[in-house]
């Protein structure tokens, strides 16, 4: 046992002495979380606006005033014509204009139904059709709240509401799927990088001629990145508390446990890579190439699965971030229970079997 | 069954990768406290059968006993009892001397207080105790290569097995390096070493020569300029390898 401590001390040393990997250990989740949640946001903020009222009455005029008073919407601008629409968007000073039609007043009083036209510069099209959602909300409380025997120019009357994230916030979402990406990377990227750095050295060949049991060397190259991935984890958690405000609704001894099965699922694969690959930078890349990228596209976290194509859906349930990622939604925004996500919990645990049976079949051929 | 005298017992060891043979029908043994020279050229596969011996690799076919252990069954005992030193000089360049010493001290499970005052002794000796807080990546090569063969034998193995020892260094450091392998066999250790430079196969107890997978030649030095009527060991090789 005094053995393995040593080794596993070792491996701390190499950790701590190297300012490179303490960067991507400490410092990549921290500015992660703070780029991703502050720039990287399903949010809108100061839309510029156009308005071109062709009645110029008292209600387009209030629905303009309701528009700006918003807090998402800024003025850009009043237009004259058809022609300078164009210009607004070329220019790049509005990205939605509002368009009043003539005698606003007049038809929703006397024919009970008016016309408010939107139009959205589409080039960016998520933000466009994120503008459009929020003006249309905007517009529409308006027209319900004028207590007037008037209907509202859209004949539906809808309601929505957004559960477990009411406020539509970005850092809602990016803090699970962050999460699942960062300890993807710490632990299977440095695990692998780790590991081929001795063969490449020489020093592998070393501890296997030793007394030190193939399992051990393992494991007591593992065990520090087990625990500095936890540390990452919690500091995660504990970030989007502090500055984004996000919640742990569920237990939070669950979250840990998931976060530590999770771990150990990305540090096993980190292995596999490892027997695998000859050298560090070979290491480096395939895990890069094979983890993080099809991490970030396919698992769900930027990409909404339901709306890929039947192959990548199929291809995405074979990234465990896919699994991790609704395990920390459900309880982390909706505060289930176990009963909720042991499918998921099983997929996690039977994947880290995979792989860590995979590996030591591969460590056998490699022997022999 | 094995002769106590025979640290190491080879029969017919066979090592194939696909089909290609790299060791073809080895046989040979290493006598106990002797210096045991490898020779051959790169690719004559040296090294893969250094592997088989110390439980890096497992052989095709063959009998084979390291330090009365068999090397299908008890590669664990096996273990304990050998050192084994590779071209790299491999240290851990991030750590210091001092580090290294007792890292591999203790995997090979020596105790705190032995290592203690075995590391001074060693130290003083090899004239490197103002370096032992120094990282292993801040000195020499030759220093490297002293210290990463006093680390092979840190725990005083049965045998020592040295996988090409001396590549990349002088002249100087390489007699001193073998001048530390002289003294390693006064305490009782067995050497077995491989080398491509034939002029260290002088140093040797007994040689044996490789070459494509075979065992060519295996005497003493003496004898086997003597048989094959060459003045050094040089022309010995040439003349294997011309046959």
């Amino acid at each position: 046992m005094n053995r393995f401590f040593g080794f596993v001390k070792k491996e701390f040393q190499h950790i701590f002495r190297d300012v490179r990997t303490l960067v991507i250990l400490f410092g990549l989740p921290i500015v992660m979380i703070i780029l991703f949640g502050f720039v990287v946001t399903t949010e809108i903020r100061d839309v510029e606006v156009g308005i071109w009222d062709r009645s110029m009455d008292q209600a387009s005029i209030r629905a303009t005033q309701k528009i700006f008073s918003s807090g998402y919407f800024v003025p850009a601008g009043y237009l004259q014509n058809e022609e300078e629409i164009g210009e607004l968007f070329r220019s790049g000073r509005a990205k939605v204009v509002v368009v009043f039609e003539e005698g606003f007043e007049r038809n929703l009083q006397r024919e009970k139904r008016a016309a408010i036209k939107l139009i959205t510069d589409a080039s960016d099209a998520n933000s466009a059709q994120l503008s459009l959602t929020y003006l249309q909300g905007v517009l529409m409380t308006y027209f319900q709240s004028m207590n007037m025997d008037m209907e509202v120019p859209w004949s539906v009357n809808m309601k929505s509401r957004m559960f477990y994230n009411e406020e539509l916030k970005g850092v809602y979402m990016f803090v699970p799927g962050l999460m699942a990406l960062i300890l993807m990377l710490i632990s299977a990227l440095m695990t692998s990088v780790t590991i081929t750095r001795e063969k490449e050295f020489g020093t592998m060949e070393l501890l296997l001629a030793s007394p030190l049991k193939p399992r051990e060397i393992i494991l007591g190259k593992v065990t520090p990145y087990v625990l500095l991935s936890f540390v990452n984890a919690m500091t995660i958690v504990l970030l989007g508390f502090l500055v984004f405000g996000v919640p742990v609704v569920g237990s939070l001894w669950l979250l840990m446990l998931e976060c530590i099965l999770y771990i150990i699922l990305a540090l096993s694969l980190g292995v596999l890579i490892s027997t695998n690959a000859k050298t560090q930078q070979m290491a480096m890349f395939m895990s890069m190439l094979g983890l993080m990228l099809p991490t970030i596209l396919l698992s769900g976290f930027i990409f909404p699965i339901d709306n890929m194509p039947k192959v990548l859906q199929w291809f995405s349930t074979l990234m465990p971030a896919r699994w991790f990622i609704v395990v920390v939604k459900n309880i982390m925004l909706k505060g289930t229970g176990f009963t909720y996500i042991w499918k998921e919990t099983l997929i996690m645990l039977g994947m880290t079997l995979f792989f860590i049976l995979a590996s030591v079949k591969r460590f056998k051929i490699r022997l022999n | 069954m094995v002769d106590q005298e025979h640290i190491i017992e080879v029969k017919e060891m066979v090592k194939k990768f696909g089909s290609f043979t790299a060791n073809d029908r080895l046989t040979f043994h290493v006598e106990k406290g002797e210096i045991f020279g490898f020779l051959g050229a790169n690719g004559a596969g040296k090294t893969t059968a250094i592997r088989i011996l110390c439980g890096l690799s497992y052989p095709t076919s063959g009998e084979i006993m390291v330090a009365g252990h068999d090397v299908y069954r008890e590669r664990e005992k096996i273990k304990q009892k050998i050192g084994y030193m590779s071209q790299k000089f491999s240290l851990y360049e991030d750590l210091t001397v001092s580090e290294n010493i007792r890292l591999y001290a203790g995997i090979y499970g020596l105790g705190r207080k032995q290592i203690a005052s075995r590391e001074e002794q060693l130290l003083e000796r090899l004239g490197l105790w103002h370096i032992r807080n120094r990282l292993i990546r801040e000195i020499p090569l030759g220093w490297k290569q002293k210290l990463a063969f006093s680390v092979a034998i840190f725990h005083q193995p049965a045998i020592v097995f040295l996988d090409e020892p001396t590549g990349g260094v002088d002249p100087v450091a390489r007699r001193q390096f073998w001048e530390m392998i002289h003294d390693a066999t006064e305490e009782g250790i067995t050497v077995f070493v491989t080398t491509h430079y034939m002029d260290e196969a002088e140093y040797c107890d007994r040689v044996s020569i490789m070459v494509d997978g075979r065992i060519d030649a295996l005497d003493t030095p003496a004898l086997l300029k003597q048989q094959f009527e060459s003045k050094n060991m040089n022309e010995v090789f040439l003349k294997l390898a011309r046959r």
